[in-house]
């Protein structure tokens, strides 16, 4: 398994920093303006980047990321175009880690080994896949495992500690913890996360954990450190700045460096202890 | 795949977002709870007589297929409650919501009848209800549309993807990961995640043991074949469920051909579709070669499924059960028929059944006896027949 998100997480600490990771639809709303789009997130200064490959029936996903997904399929994305994208994007930045986010199909689909090896090939560090719960993860763990990729797991607010044990045990790279109930979505807004519930999984030896759903504001992302978290992930709310500007790709790049630039300085603890984030 | 919840052979699972796992896993203590405790058994019970009026009968054609080797019976869950077999694993459903301390439910809903049963259980149990419709279908099923309202349900129109079945699914699931605290989902076939598979079939299994009983009474001896509509499979399953392990009778479920097998416009998941993951379990599932979700396509919305319950998948692939296809055309004439030879008027799902089951009944040299699952009546299609109808002789005559 690549070390990047080790390196990454080891880094922020030293600097008393969290992680902000942006959330983007791979191929949204074309692959070429898709490419530029990332280069803007990295330059906006995220830590990591999380990816989505568009999918046709994403259940565990609001309107927002729905209509991402449809603009790439419209526009052509397959997993193979995106798999050439993020080997592209690898090639240029060594070093930020790569998640990618899909649903089940999408794996089974050309065959899982497949997808794993493409996805190891392309410079992935982790998948993260929404219809797979621990419970039923066996094969693409294994699948993960000997192609070098971590495989992340989400751990819901509705948990017992048996169930968070698991994830805990299981999740590598990072704990995607959820910041509320529901599908993706920034109308319906994060809910301050248990911190009791963060320490629980890292005593239980799990990841740095990341907070997502529900974040789309610095005050989140403060939120989100300030119980424990060691990160935020922020979907819908990126996502929505590139359906809002549509046709205009100059427009959508300056609202996204602008966007990145806000969370990634709410991670910076001296920031918002002075209190001028 | 290996399977580690609810498998049906290599078929089944529990394929969902994480945080439905634990709601799953509280249904699946519910339903295990109430399968061992007699009171449950006698309330459904109660229910179903009183309320929905079970027995149903299996009645013997007079006139349809009197001029083959065939006698065919009819298993009537036209005549339940609500007017299809929907109604029996509803009400199983909901006093497994009570049983939990739900109080609100939701549901999906193809061609209507799975949201008139949940709707009827909702004003029955004094339950909020909401039922998430495809925009497609509220057009072609409107009666049923009128029917949840009056009855206090709450339809939401879904207008992603086709606007079908597989869509109002997706939004319930939606739904319910954000509302599970207080809500249950009352998956309306034999689809799903485990255990929506096993709790549907067993609240439809008393279609199978009736008929079961009643064909003895009536014929001394099993029938030769059960046929069976199938879009998610609930009515075929909870038929098939008490001859599956009667060897010497056929099984035979009837996917939606739609135009054709040749077009990419059907429902014939298990003829056409390959083993994927959609809506929680490892099943036929028709998508292309990148695991995109195909839409489906069918005059009847109750069959214009993408994807098969997990069982079905397992009866198909052991070679249990066979599965054929029949086009929108044969199940129009099937519902004429039937209408005109013994003045029942199906449910398009069932007409599927039916013409399968008299195709079969032609070629039969000897004499045989059917059991078809006539699941569900057809007064909600009546305005979709006369438009097919009339649009078929516009083309003709031009």
């Amino acid at each position: 398994m690549s070390d990047r998100y080790v390196k990454l997480f080891d880094e922020l600490k030293k600097n008393s920093q969290g992680a902000f990771i942006p959330f983007v639809m791979l191929g949204d709303p074309g692959m070429e303006e898709c490419e530029a789009i990332i280069e803007t997130l990295i330059e906006g200064g995220a830590d990591a980047l999380e990816l989505g490959i568009p999918f046709s029936d994403p259940t565990a996903d609001g309107p927002v990321i729905q209509a991402a997904a449809n603009r790439a399929l419209e526009k052509g994305a397959t997993p193979d175009c995106c798999f050439d994208l993020l080997a592209k994007i690898r090639k240029k930045h060594t070093c930020i880690p790569m998640g990618l986010l899909v649903y089940a199909n999408l794996v089974l689909g050309r065959g899982a080994e497949r997808f794993y090896r493409r996805a190891s090939e392309s410079g992935v560090d982790s998948v993260l896949v929404a219809d797979v719960p621990v419970i039923s993860s066996r094969r693409f763990v294994r699948y993960a495992q000997e192609n070098g990729i971590a495989p992340v797991f989400v751990a819901p607010p509705n948990a017992d500690d048996g169930q968070l044990l698991e994830i805990a045990s299981l999740t590598k790279g990072y704990t995607y913890f959820l910041g509320r109930a529901g599908v993706t979505g920034a109308d319906r807004e994060m809910e301050a996360p248990l911190s009791a519930r963060i320490s629980f999984l890292k005593d239980a030896g799990a990841p740095p954990v990341v907070v997502g759903f529900g974040i789309s504001r610095p005050e989140h992302v403060r939120l989100a450190l300030e119980a424990g978290a060691d990160g935020a992930i922020s979907g819908s709310a990126t996502v929505a700045l590139i359906a809002a500007n549509l046709g205009d790709a100059k427009k959508t790049r300056g609202e996204l460096l602008k966007f990145v630039k806000d969370l990634k300085a709410a991670t910076r603890n001296e920031l918002y202890v002075r209190g001028t984030a | 795949m290996e399977i580690t919840k609810g498998a049906f052979g290599e078929f089944g699972g529990m394929f969902v977002p994480e945080i439905l796992v634990p709601t799953l896993l509280e249904l699946e203590k519910a339903f295990e709870d109430a399968q061992a405790d007699p009171a449950f058994a006698a309330e459904l019970d109660g229910l179903l007589k009183e309320y929905a009026g079970r027995e149903t009968p299996l009645y013997r054609c007079r006139n349809l297929c009197s001029d083959t080797n065939v006698k065919i019976y009819l298993k009537r869950e036209d005549l339940l409650h609500g007017g299809a077999h929907k109604t029996n694993q509803v009400l199983g459903q909901a006093l497994l919501s009570r049983r939990m301390g739900k109080k609100k439910l939701i549901a999906e809903t193809g061609a209507g009848q799975h949201g008139v049963a949940t709707a009827l259980a909702g004003a029955l149990f004094n339950m909020e209800t909401k039922v998430y419709m495809g925009s497609k279908d509220m057009a072609r099923q409107a009666p049923n549309v009128f029917r949840m309202r009056l009855m206090g349900a709450e339809v939401t129109p879904v207008e992603t993807g086709g606007c079908g079945l597989k869509d109002a699914i997706n939004e319930a699931m939606r739904d319910w990961s954000a509302n599970y605290a207080d809500t249950h989902y009352i998956l309306g076939t034999a689809a799903g995640p485990h255990p929506f598979p096993t709790i549907v079939r067993e609240f439809q299994r008393v279609i199978g043991r009736e008929a079961k009983r009643q064909i003895l009474e009536a014929e001394g001896r099993l029938p030769d074949a059960v046929f069976a509509c199938v879009g998610g499979g609930s009515n075929a399953i909870g038929i098939f469920a008490d001859f599956i392990d009667e060897p010497s009778v056929k099984l035979v479920g009837v996917e939606p051909g739609g135009h054709g097998l040749h077009t990419d416009k059907h429902g014939a998941t298990i003829e056409k579709g390959r083993p994927g993951i959609l809506h929680g379990s490892y099943s036929y599932v028709l998508q292309d070669e990148n695991g995109q979700i195909h839409e489906s396509h069918s005059i009847s919305a109750g069959l214009d499924y993408p994807g098969v319950g997990a069982q079905h998948s397992h009866l198909y692939s052991t070679g249990r059960a066979e599965y054929a296809g029949v086009t929108d055309n044969e199940a129009v004439e099937a519902f004429s028929l039937l209408s005109k030879s013994e003045g029942i008027i199906p449910a398009l799902e069932s007409a599927h059944a039916i013409a399968k089951a008299v195709e079969h009944a032609k070629n039969e040299k000897e004499s045989k006896i059917y059991i078809v699952n006539l699941s569900g009546r057809g007064d909600k299609d009546l305005e979709q027949v006369m438009s097919f109808i009339k649009n078929k002789e516009a083309i003709s005559h031009e």
